[in-house]
């Protein structure tokens, strides 16, 4: 409901209003990186939080489509091991294409990550949406699907990518572009288009609407169906997206890879001021959220306070008080 | 028609009588070990079922009978059901949990059937008539004693451990026992959860916090792999040694290799389940005396001796 009311005075966005709840997640990632500073100086140096953001990437990239599955009003489970899966995929149709293509099976196997990801993400929408389930339990089911698959297919062990393309595929992960880490640029572009399609188009506001209030959608003449499905295709997409920088950084898929990574998701989204029950969405929060998630980890290593014990109860603590925040500045 | 299909049915249950009678002259040793779902659990379904492979093919008086199960509570019910259809003239197993598996453990040894326990032992040690492990310690111990040697006695080390078990604090404790009282000095020590993803961004984040480190040591080879990436892309010259540990084979090959970061591993190999396989076979079989204990040591693979340790075929 809020969504709705929040979305139709249009003349309010372009006097570039900012709510708290719009401000809050950048808030706590500006109070984070003092924090950090004042617990150790080389927090803030450039190379550390290149690293940071770099590796944050991942996260951001998914949480832009989970972005769009949560304000529709729906969940997934599966973000991880789709990860795991279609990164197994990928290198093998690259390894597969690299006798023959060269180094051509590089953008063959991005094409193929792509073409898994939609496919990934049609399967969940459709039983989600035609199939009338859950999405808690549908993605529950295809998170175990994917793990297993991954897991037959290196046999418990890993598939390492190819040496010959090895060396080629590297700069996607840990290439510049201008200064600038190439994964961090990828997570831009997708964010921006996230953003695009979430606030400016026709489908955006239907996925807000869908996700304040199904009921009320339908009788407006949007198709509930359709717009889920989509939005399930979406966050596909997005994961292939992530995938395709994954695979470069160890060079492999194990059935380790992704493990947990769609509660760094979902908690990605929340921090970002996107309600868990649906309605309005919120891309740069979410990835300030993704930034926020990784910035924490760095921040127990770097720091000498905490037990390696207890790293993660802190962290939990410390996202709690990060929402608390947020709940009482508004 | 009827009658037809009768005669059809009787025929295969005469088979089927006919295969169990055959069956029954021969010796069965089932092996039961977790699924493979990371590497090193990988290797022991690919060892155990190269050992029942060739088992099979050089005793056809003795069947290996290989069963996988994902979870403690699989693992009970496929004890059930190898034990249900057949006597069971051993167990080769590799228990899940201690406290879960003891007591069907107990159950199948009641029935007189050989018992061998590998790697994690029963929480009641008489059940075993056969107990084959690696020695965690040594693992610790021997890459310590390494490294202590490799550094000329001083250094400042970042040592990355794995999930917390007993595993990971025997590794961990043999390790900073031994460089207690030497110049050696272990700047931080984290979890990452033996997963090479976390080693990855742990590693980063030592490299930015400390600007000098002589050795890293991952308690196993996934997080080494994690490791080695993170140094390679900081660029830094002044680490001089990371090791690890498990007998992963990429690490073997770099062994072999003669790599400069990396020269020696530590095995806790799971080809140990190979060898406890074979052991009860013997008994069986060749009735060579095998009851007892036998502690695998975890001797440094080196250039010299690194073909033993390396098994390319294995998916670990």
């Amino acid at each position: 409901m809020t969504a709705l009311t929040s979305s139709t005075p249009a003349r309010t966005e372009r006097q570039y209003h900012v709510s708290w709840a719009d401000a809050g997640p950048f808030l706590a990632l500006v109070a984070l990186l003092v924090i950090g500073f004042l617990v150790n100086p080389d927090f803030l140096s450039a190379t550390n939080l290149g690293n940071v953001v770099t590796r944050s990437a991942y996260v951001a990239i998914i949480a832009v489509g989970a972005t769009f599955v949560i304000s529709s009003g729906g969940l997934d489970l599966s973000v991880g091991s789709m990860v795991a899966f279609i990164a197994g995929i990928t290198i093998m149709f690259m390894n597969m294409m690299a006798p023959s293509l060269g180094l051509w099976a590089i953008p063959a196997g991005m094409a193929m990550a792509v073409a898994a990801g939609l496919l990934c993400g049609l399967a969940n929408g459709l039983i989600v949406t035609v199939g009338r389930i859950e999405p808690f339990i549908a993605t529950l089911g295809t998170m175990g699907i994917f793990r297993a698959l991954i897991t037959y297919m290196t046999n418990g062990g890993t598939i390492p990518i190819d040496r010959s393309l090895r060396e080629a595929y590297r700069p996607v992960y840990f290439g510049t572009l201008a200064g600038i880490p190439v994964p961090i640029l990828i997570s831009a572009v997708v964010a921006s288009i996230g953003a695009f399609v979430l606030y400016k188009t026709k489908y955006g506001r239907k996925c807000a609407a869908v996700g304040a209030n199904e009921d009320v959608a339908r009788y407006s003449g949007i198709s509930v169906i359709k717009t889920r499905t989509i939005a399930f295709v979406i966050q596909g997409v997005c994961v292939a997206v992530a995938a395709i920088c994954y695979v470069p950084r160890l060079g492999a898929a194990t059935p380790t890879t992704g493990v947990l990574w769609e509660l760094q998701v979902i908690t990605a989204v929340v921090i970002g001021g996107t309600a868990l029950r649906g309605g309005k969405g919120h891309i740069w929060g979410t990835v300030a959220g993704a930034v926020i998630l990784e910035l924490i980890a760095n921040l127990m290593v770097l720091s000498d306070f905490v037990s390696e014990y207890l790293v993660a109860a802190v962290q939990g603590v410390i996202i709690i008080i990060a929402m608390l925040v947020q709940r009482f500045s508004k | 028609m009827f009658s037809r299909k009768w005669v059809a049915a009787a025929a295969a249950g005469a088979l089927l009588l006919a295969g169990q009678a055959l069956a029954a002259d021969k010796k069965v040793v089932a092996v039961s070990i977790p699924a493979a779902d990371h590497g090193w659990t990988a290797g022991i379904v690919y060892h155990a079922q190269a050992a029942a492979k060739e088992i099979n093919a050089a005793f056809p008086d003795v069947e290996v009978v290989v069963k996988t199960s994902p979870s403690a509570a699989d693992q009970v019910s496929a004890l059930e059901d190898l034990s249900a259809s057949r006597k069971l003239d051993a167990l080769v197993i590799l228990p899940y949990t201690s406290e879960e598996l003891t007591q069907p453990v107990k159950a199948i040894k009641d029935m007189g059937t050989f018992i061998t326990v590998v790697d994690r032992g029963l929480t009641d040690a008489s059940i075993q008539d056969l107990y084959l492990a690696g020695d965690n310690i040594a693992v610790g111990t021997n890459t310590a004693k390494f490294m202590i040697d490799k550094l000329g006695g001083k250094g400042d080390l970042v040592v990355l451990r794995g999930i917390p078990t007993v595993i990971d604090d025997e590794r961990i404790k043999g390790f900073e026992d031994t460089i207690k009282g030497t110049g050696l000095k272990v700047l931080d020590i984290q979890y990452a959860h033996w997963n090479s993803d976390e080693a990855f961004k742990l590693m980063q984040d030592y490299l930015a916090k400390y600007p000098h480190i002589d050795a890293v040591w991952a308690n196993d080879d996934d997080m080494l792999l994690g490791v080695l990436e993170a140094v390679k892309q900081s660029g830094r010259t002044d680490i001089k040694l990371a090791l690890g540990g498990n007998g992963m084979k990429d690490i073997v090959k770099k062994v072999i290799d003669g790599d400069a970061m990396t020269p020696v591993e530590t095995p806790y190999p799971p080809s140990m389940i190979k060898t406890a396989i074979y052991m009860t076979v013997a008994n069986l079989i060749g009735q060579a005396p095998v009851r007892g204990t036998v502690k695998l040591d975890a001797p440094l693979i080196t250039q010299a001796n690194a073909k033993e340790y390396y098994f390319p075929d294995s998916p670990f």
